[in-house]
């Protein structure tokens, strides 16, 4: 990006550490730019504070974690799907967020336009969640003409700035007036009022925070992007997100081979949740197959959801892909108690 | 009969009068700073619209939200890394950091350091009471050797930055102290920097008689802002390293330096036009 964003009229900057690149790209889109930063781990968890800013001031922005094996510095460069709960819950209080897991280098540029578009529309930092595999992978990217390319811009208020409400309740998601364009905003990461003033009240307080959590809730099935794949009403279905489909599609091909009746969730919005496909896909399936390259994550939201529905669990850790052989036992395992 | 007149204070249009009273405490310095401040921005007849005023966490973070112009209240330690985003995607707007010692020099010294490295432009205000005073009076970067606060009952056996000499030693191309009895020199300063293109540093030393000064037995407000007038001395240009901050000897004030060189927002403008072969002067279309 430091090659490419001068070319095109971009401004790159490399910070001092985490916490000032996710606070310059806020400090940007406070003043009307589209702005992102990429990590890693434990740039990700010098990141969560600032998250928590970017949510708290409803600035759209984009973070890419490239995900590796952690806790602390842990192992640099190998794949894990560890931070997906981090995504969720990292910065302290209450919120939701919208997190997007691509499994390959078109999905990688795809999503991260998607993300600006979705934060741009909810107001809201999205995060990539990408893993090591993903993003040192090498593979065909169709790069569309940019007057193909949907770009979605953050609503502007229609109303002069007497009239402005930067806080506003009327809708959901308050138009945004931004630094230098005469609204003389005040903005704080404090609780604050319709005004954007502090407010330590209870009820602005339960007030803005249902508001943030409302935004991305009520809009949950329009933010959701999954797949299925496979069977229509299938006895067994494998749940899986990010590098670790390219394991658990090869595993769904072969059962398909053996003439299982299987089919296969990808997930690509991993927070919000997608709930619906789940809670359909469990009228049928006997059971579910949850492969994550970490100690089982989205394993508790798939079981959170699929009710009494049996979960079966693979998990890859040190940096490997899954292999899908465990995959399809896991498969073998569902059917054969079904 | 006296007839009760109500008059609007010469600075009322630069102030968020909906936001008054503020929160500081009787005999504090902090408003004194935003007074010559505003007076600087009237003086300047400054338009109000290019302003951005950003504050991190504590008393004097809470500056930005009582001025009558866009303004940004960070995380704590923050401020400056936002300014520095505002700056580069609007490099016409002016930015001012507003915030208090702790705030910029402990949790964000990391970020001082930087943005004075890279002159980047912005003028940061700092006004140091020498503890953090919202939080009940511990003891912060600055906290004289000795001195009493809620964290150093037995003293202080921290050795204080010194954060004018700190601060030209990190790349500030324009570096001043004050106490908060200055306020003429004080709003000459100000003025001076907010014409000045690069990083700019002003550290104003305030009372904060609830606290430092209870814990330090100095008396009311009154008493301490006596021992400022008695203890400061105007040194213009000497040596940062020799301007020190001794509440028992000598309180240092003036200018220190005032220089050029290249300001980053302008080099980084300059790259994007060489590159791109655009006409960019903001990232932001208009």
């Amino acid at each position: 990006m430091s090659r490419r964003l001068p070319e095109v009229g971009g401004v790159y900057i490399q910070m001092e550490d985490e916490l000032a690149s996710l606070v310059v790209v806020i400090g940007a889109s406070q003043a009307g730019a589209k702005a992102m930063t990429a990590t890693s781990g434990p740039g990700f968890s010098l990141m969560m504070e600032q998250l928590g800013l970017a949510i708290m001031t409803e600035t759209p922005c984009v973070l890419v974690n490239v995900m590796r094996g952690g806790p602390s510095t842990g192992q640099p460069t190998k794949a894990s799907q560890g931070d997906v709960m981090q995504a969720k819950w990292g910065a302290h209080g209450d919120y939701e967020i919208i997190a997007l897991a691509p499994s390959s280098p078109q999905e990688f540029f795809d999503y991260t336009i998607e993300a600006f578009n979705l934060s741009e529309t909810y107001r809201v930092p999205v995060i990539v969640l990408a893993d090591e595999r993903v993003a040192h992978m090498r593979e065909k990217v169709v790069i569309p003409p940019e007057d193909e390319i949907k770009v979605v811009s953050r609503k502007k208020p229609s109303v002069p700035p007497e009239e402005y409400l930067p806080y506003g309740s009327e809708e959901l998601i308050p138009p945004m007036a931004c630094l230098g364009e005469g609204y003389r905003v005040h903005i704080t990461g404090l609780t604050h009022n319709e005004k954007g003033y502090p407010d330590m009240s209870g009820d602005v307080h339960s007030k803005l925070i249902w508001r943030i959590c409302n935004k991305i809730r009520s809009n949950a099935e329009k933010i959701w992007r999954y797949k299925v794949i496979g069977s229509e009403r299938p006895e067994a279905t494998i749940v899986v997100y990010g590098s670790a489909y390219r394991s658990a599609i090869r595993a769904f091909k072969e059962a398909r081979r053996e003439g299982l009746s299987v089919a296969l969730l990808k997930i690509e919005t991993v927070w919000p949740f997608p709930e619906k496909p789940l809670l359909d896909l469990s009228e049928t399936s006997k059971g579910f197959i949850v492969v994550e390259m970490n100690t089982g994550q989205i394993l508790r939201e798939v079981q959170r959801v699929a009710g009494s529905s049996r979960v079966e669990f693979v998990s890859q850790l040190g940096g490997d892909l899954p292999d899908p052989r465990g995959i399809l036992t896991k498969i073998r395992r569902v059917l054969d108690h079904a | 009969m006296l007839k009760q007149v109500q008059v609007e204070h010469p600075l009322d249009p630069l102030l968020r009068i909906d936001r008054i009273p503020h929160i500081w405490c009787p005999g504090c310095g902090i408003g004194i700073v935003l007074n010559a401040f505003l007076r600087a921005l009237k003086e300047l007849n400054f338009d109000m619209d290019r302003l951005v005023v950003v504050s991190g966490i504590g008393c004097a973070g809470r500056a930005a939200g009582y001025v009558n112009a866009d303004g940004f209240h960070t995380t704590h330690g923050r401020p400056i890394p936002f300014a520095t985003g505002v700056k580069l995607a609007k490099p016409y707007l002016k930015v001012v950091v507003f915030s208090g010692d702790g705030d910029l020099f402990a949790i964000g010294g990391n970020h001082f350091i930087h943005a004075a490295r890279r002159n980047i432009d912005m003028l940061v205000l700092c006004v140091n009471n020498q503890n953090y005073g919202m939080t009940g009076g511990q003891l912060g970067p600055t906290t004289p050797l000795d001195a009493r606060t809620s964290t150093s009952p037995y003293g202080n056996i921290e050795h204080p930055f010194n954060l004018v000499h700190l601060a030209a030693g990190a790349g500030a191309v324009y570096v001043a102290r004050w106490t908060v009895l200055h306020v003429r020199r004080m709003t000459e300063s100000i003025k001076k920097a907010l014409l000045k293109k690069g990083f700019s540093f002003i550290e104003v030393i305030s009372p904060c008689p609830t606290l430092f000064g209870r814990y330090n037995r100095m008396g009311t407000g009154l008493d301490m802002m006596k021992l400022l007038a008695e203890r400061s001395v105007v040194m213009n240009f000497i040596d940062p390293a020799e301007a020190v901050v001794d509440l028992r000897d000598k309180i240092v004030c003036g200018e220190f330096v005032d220089t050029e060189k290249p300001e980053y927002t302008e080099m980084v403008y300059r790259l994007i036009r060489e590159k791109s072969g655009r006409e960019v002067t903001s990232i932001v279309e208009s």
